[in-house]
């Protein structure tokens, strides 16, 4: 008999939640090898390397600060115009990188779905888990421009951080579970049908302007923000600039809506991908 | 007995054709629409055919355009051994090969592997140009299966296998291409598994490198791992291959001993007695010298064929007048590769105008077991009358014998070169020096 008393089972898949779990764990060492490609692969045979992760944000905010800033003049809830917006920018930017990379994985990466089994839910976490470098990176620049313009300007006085700061991660995980979930769900539909695919880039900036990062939500009429926040993002964004800038137009009722749809969408599209990887490569 | 390492039961897969495959959300979008409305799939009239599945078809599922690519798969692996899963294309090889490997599920069935399992459909699955040879080891190693620690642990034997050691820093995107498939399946051949799926697609690159590829799968082998093999190649499966599942039209049949599975394989079916073979219609070598002499039909008059047995067959050969001083001859070939030999014998007498029947018998104990295929021709001293290459497919089983002297090892190839030793004192032997050097010194002394 082999050594191990292994034992593996290959039948229909039943139910709806059928997810292996422990099996997730054992791949944990291609999961961080797959981070490392993400990483890796994308900076090879730049001159700035790693750089471009910061630069990509702030080129950013430099546009926003000058079109919708300075030329269309709209209000940032009296808050400098750089520090505003890299605040907005930087959990977006991880949602945006993050989320039509899941919903693409099926299919740029069915080359190896197809010739080699592993957990398929290995790909989206290793993407979340490798833009978060990014997002480290993007952090520590945001800080700093935090610190000049609180610090070494007069317009930042009016920045306040609090204990909410502290918060800061349970938002980073709201945004990798909100990325994943809808990306779960994208992934879903485009191994079926590919048009989804060229929506997806249209999605991401139509998705940007309705997160509230240009504008702040209390520009919009309080009757109103109820229906804004329905949108997990706006909590998300409001929420980093409440901790780091002490100024949003958020109540808790705001933060239920977003957590709940959050955990809603996150749980559905772990359950169809799941229901969906063992069969995908039939169709793909 | 110990309970079999890979149990299949049962395993059936049911594919839908072009409904899915095909489609658009725009579609998807369609039919929702017709069907609510109670009107026919709108589809159906435009693009596709009604029926890509006749009904009646042998593989038809139960729903239009459904196609049953397995059905009923049942067989057993026992530890150590090597299973050769053979079939035509679209039997259904790759799709059992597909649910082995857990790449997609099966819709019904059940299969138990008791073993750590690796499958191998293709070599340098997931590596990427832009990282260097060492990165991809890592990277490659822990997509099919294996823990970084493992992969830390056989680093330098990859390395070695690999014959990149100068490179291994370097993007792969910089090798050539006999590089990169050398670092890919040194990493794949590192694997431990208990159980090993291969598919043949495995052994590329050059001459050299295939033979250190199935080198290195019959180590494994040897090692006493179990192997699955799927191929098409009949050297290999003969060589490498304990047992072999065939596979047809999406059923198998297990526990074929080799030869009798590569038999079915190239179309031969062992089991009838004789065959005759209609040689009217079949394309011939030589066409020029017109058609005086044709051969019109051949028998196989002993079939299957033992290894000690004289091979027959009967060959009808009409003639349009009568010829004297022909030769017949019949090429022996393995499928595939080139002829193995001749048997040519001169005709007695004369043929005559019209119907002839020769019967051709070939000497047994000269062909090991194993499938061949025979041509025939007929000539005289300078020219072909008729002559058709190598058409007939016919088996040498091995003889029933207890007579240990006669086994055959698979890897032998096909022919028995007929011998004899004797044993000589050192007398004789030195003795047969001597005149072998006396003749070499008259043959110095006769030159000028």
């Amino acid at each position: 008999m082999p050594a191990t008393n292994y034992e593996l089972v290959i039948e229909p898949s039943k139910g709806w939640f059928d997810i292996r779990w422990r099996e997730l764990l054992h791949y944990r060492d291609l999961t961080l090898l797959l981070v490392r490609r993400d990483f890796v692969s994308k900076y090879k045979q730049t001159v700035l390397g790693p750089a471009w992760f910061v630069i990509q944000p702030l080129l950013t905010t430099l546009v926003f600060t000058i079109i919708f800033g300075n030329v269309a003049r709209l209000g940032t809830d009296g808050m400098p115009h750089v520090p505003f917006y890299l605040a907005g920018l930087l959990l977006w930017s991880y949602f945006a990188q993050s989320l039509p990379a899941i919903g693409s994985c099926l299919i740029v990466n069915s080359n190896l779905f197809t010739k080699v089994y592993f957990p398929r839910l290995v790909v989206p976490l290793s993407i979340l888990l490798s833009n978060l470098i990014a997002l480290a990176l993007q952090f520590v620049t945001f800080l700093a421009f935090w610190a000049y313009y609180r610090y070494a300007t007069e317009a930042g006085a009016v920045m306040q951080a609090n204990w909410t700061v502290l918060l800061f991660p349970l938002l980073i995980i709201q945004t990798a579970m909100l990325a994943g979930g809808v990306g779960l769900w994208l992934a879903v539909i485009t191994s079926q049908y590919r048009d989804l695919q060229h929506l997806m880039s249209f999605i991401v900036q139509i998705w940007m302007y309705a997160s509230f990062i240009i504008v702040p939500l209390s520009d919009v009429p309080e009757r109103f923000r109820l229906w804004a926040a329905l949108n997990p993002m706006v909590a998300v964004v409001e929420g980093t600039r409440y901790a780091f800038l002490g100024k949003a137009a958020l109540t808790p009722l705001h933060i239920g809506v977003s957590a709940a749809i959050t955990l809603v969408v996150f749980a559905t599209g772990v359950a169809a991908f799941g229901r969906i990887e063992r069969k995908f490569v039939d169709y793909i | 007995m110990s309970r079999p390492i890979i149990e299949v039961r049962n395993v059936s897969k049911l594919y839908r054709l072009g409904s899915i495959g095909a489609g658009t959300f725009q579609d998807a979008l369609k039919r929702r629409w017709a069907l609510m409305l109670g009107r026919e799939d709108p589809l159906k009239r435009v693009g596709e055919k009604e029926l890509m599945i006749p009904r009646d078809h042998p593989q038809a599922g139960s729903e239009p355009n459904t196609f049953w690519a397995l059905k009923d798969v049942t067989f057993d692996v026992r530890e150590g051994e090597v299973l050769g899963v053979i079939g035509k294309n679209g039997a259904g090889k790759s799709t059992l090969l597909k649910i082995l490997s857990r790449i997609t599920e099966p819709t019904e069935g059940r299969i138990v592997m008791r073993g750590r399992v690796a499958s191998l459909l293709e070599v340098g699955t997931g590596f990427h140009p832009d990282l260097t040879g060492r990165e991809n080891i890592y990277l490659n190693g822990a997509i099919l299966g294996m823990r970084t620690r493992e992969i830390d642990a056989r680093f330098d034997d990859i390395v070695e296998f690999s014959e990149v050691e100068r490179f291994i820093d370097t993007p792969v995107k910089r090798y050539s291409s006999g590089m990169y498939v050398r670092l890919a399946f040194a990493v794949a051949a590192h694997l431990d598994p208990e159980i090993l799926v291969v598919d043949e697609v495995l052994a590329v690159g050059d001459a050299e490198f295939q033979k250190k590829c199935l080198g290195k799968m019959q180590d494994v082998a040897a090692s006493g791992r179990t192997v699955l093999f799927v191929s098409h190649n009949m050297n290999t499966v003969r060589s490498f291959c304990t047992q072999c599942v065939f596979i047809e039209a999406g059923r198998a049949t297990a526990g074929l001993p080799v030869p009798t599975a590569i038999a079915r394989y190239m179309g031969v079916s062992p089991v009838h007695a004789s065959t005759s073979v209609d040689m009217t219609t079949l394309p011939r070598q030589f066409s020029a010298l017109g058609d005086s002499i044709r051969f019109t039909r051949v028998d196989v008059l002993s079939h299957p064929v033992r290894e000690t047995e004289d091979i027959c067959f009967g060959l009808e050969v009409n003639a349009a007048e009568s010829v004297k001083g022909l030769l017949l001859g019949a090429y022996i070939g393995v499928p595939g590769q080139r002829c193995l030999g001749v048997a040519q014998t001169e005709l007695p007498g004369e043929l005559k105008h019209g119907k002839n029947y020769l019967k051709l018998r070939i000497r047994g104990g000269q062909l090991a077991s194993g499938e061949y295929v025979a041509g025939f021709f007929i000539r005289d001293s300078f020219r072909d009358y008729d002559y058709v290459r190598e058409f007939l497919p016919f088996v040498v089983e091995p003889a029933v014998t207890d007579d240990w002297t006669s086994y055959w090892h698979p890897s032998w190839g096909s022919v028995r070169f007929a011998c004899q030793v004797s044993a000589e004192t050192e007398q004789d032997a030195a003795a047969a020096e001597v005149s072998h050097s006396a003749v070499s010194l008259s043959e110095q002394d006769a030159r000028p």
